[in-house]
């Protein structure tokens, strides 16, 4: 049963993870989920020590975060990168203070091994949130991926869908924390979209190919850690390296 | 007597506290080209920008319609690095049919072959050619170019601004073009704007542009101006 639950939210994280990344691919964001990924641990640590959800403790600090560095550019005009480096490793930093050593892996990694059933559809429906959210926004970010000010000029308010765009982002980066933990998040939305871009001719193959690949490699992940003494997390990430590397003989 | 479809009066940019268009009133009438001349950093560019909403003005600007286009420049255009974008697929962001779609390729000499292709493959005549199908498919009632033929051979030149002139004298439409190429300002505009942060000359070409206007806006003296045969 546990299986069966830890497949399906990780078929349900992965394709949405997939889905979202070839957007986030396209936008030069694919490694944004990294960082977020590492605010989030203080929030996953509180969530193990006092026994509550971690994406519902992740949540909060994804957004903390991107809070956080908005109102530092804003204060300092330092580049991004930088301000995400500084919030990002205090927060890694700040954890080790006070979680304790046994939950150090599966906050770092990931643990599906104790999934309950209101998880797995609290996870379902956010997951099916977060694909036809990024589905609605898709074509008009791919068209300010091209040329902003032609997006503008064809009425589209680029404001509005950043702020969906973030939102899904955050969600995603939430979810993921719990399958891959807070060290790979990147990877789960990085490389089924550069899977899928080897492969596809155009944006509708490229799109639903990022999300195959990233919810196959998922369940692959997830079904082959069951049989063989290796992490959840690193198996899936490793299913999604070995998918990129077979993508690469059938380059287009 | 036609209609003014854009009114520009007392227009003034300011970007990251640096003055970039100054004082600017001018109108443009329904199908009437006009060229807007400058050297770079004149502000043309942002111009464009500002007319379709893009930055914020003071001053005013009064379109007549909502039906605007706009072509920006080769430079602004992410080409590289971009997701396997099929030219099929950028055309169905203008929402408009396949047969209008072909139709607009063949008009500017491209056949439905290029459909297939993707966005960041074409070359730089075919992009350009493509660039502009895209921005007449849907009739639009004006359209805003910025310096089209940007990185295009001579010939390819010629043909995109005869394509331009084919579609303009076909009826209303109205165009507002930045360009370098003096040659097609005396060819082709009913009105020349000269911009350098303020307006130096507006009118008609013949009327306004001389040498000495031109070495005003240059700032260097402009040795070919005026075509023999007009």
């Amino acid at each position: 049963m546990q299986l069966i639950l830890a497949l399906i939210i990780g078929a349900f994280i992965g394709g949405a993870a997939g889905y979202l990344g070839t957007l986030m691919l396209s936008q030069r964001m694919a490694l944004v989920a990294g960082p977020l990924g590492h605010l989030t641990l203080p929030g996953v640590a509180l969530a193990l020590i006092f026994g509550f959800d971690v994406s519902l403790g992740a949540f909060p600090f994804v957004i903390l975060g991107i809070v956080l560095i908005w109102l530092f550019e804003i204060r300092t005009g330092l580049p991004m990168e930088a301000l995400t480096a500084i919030v990002f490793a205090s927060g890694v930093a700040i954890t080790f203070l006070f979680l304790p050593e046994e939950e150090t892996v599966p906050a770092l990694i990931g643990d599906v091994s104790q999934i309950s059933l209101s998880v797995t559809i609290t996870t379902l429906i956010l997951s099916i949130i977060i694909i036809f959210a990024t589905k609605r926004i898709y074509s008009k970010m791919a068209l300010a991926s091209i040329s902003e000010d032609l997006a503008k000029a064809e009425g589209i308010d680029l404001k509005k869908y950043n702020l969906v765009y973030l939102v899904c982002i955050a969600l995603m980066v939430a979810l993921g924390v719990r399958i891959v933990g807070s060290l790979m998040t990147a990877a789960l939305v990085a490389i089924p979209a550069c899977t899928s871009r080897n492969l596809s001719k155009n944006l509708v193959q490229y799109s639903y190919g990022g999300m195959i690949s990233g919810s196959l490699a998922c369940s692959l992940g997830i079904l082959g850690s069951n049989f063989i003494e290796i992490p959840v997390g690193p198996l899936i990430i490793i299913t999604n390296a070995l998918f990129f590397s077979i993508s690469l003989i059938f380059k287009r | 007597m036609p209609r003014d479809i854009l009114k520009v009066k007392n227009l003034n940019v300011t970007l990251d506290g640096e003055e970039i268009i100054k004082d600017l009133s001018f109108k443009v009438k329904e199908g009437e080209i006009l060229i807007i001349l400058g050297p770079n950093g004149a502000g043309k560019t942002t111009l464009l920008r500002t007319l379709l909403g893009l930055l914020p003005y003071k001053g005013e600007i009064h379109w007549a319609t909502r039906n605007v286009s706009y072509l920006p420049p080769q430079e602004l255009f992410q080409r590289k690095f971009l997701p396997p974008l099929s030219i099929e697929e950028f055309f169905k962001f203008k929402r408009v049919s396949s047969a209008q779609i072909l139709k607009i390729l063949d008009s500017v000499g491209l056949d439905s072959a290029v459909l297939k292709k993707r966005f960041g493959t074409l070359s730089t005549g075919q992009f350009q050619r493509m660039i502009i199908a895209w921005a007449l498919v849907g009739e639009p009632s004006v359209l805003l170019f910025d310096e089209p033929t940007a990185g295009i051979d001579i010939g390819g030149q010629e043909t995109i601004y005869s394509l331009l002139h084919k579609f303009w004298s076909k009826g209303k439409l109205t165009i507002l073009l930045v360009t370098h190429d003096l040659n097609i300002v005396w060819e082709h505009a009913n009105n020349v704007l000269c911009l350098n942060k303020k307006r130096l000359c507006y009118g008609k070409p013949r009327e306004i542009l001389t040498p000495e206007s031109l070495e005003e806006l240059y700032g260097m003296e402009i040795k070919f101006y005026e075509h023999k045969h007009k």
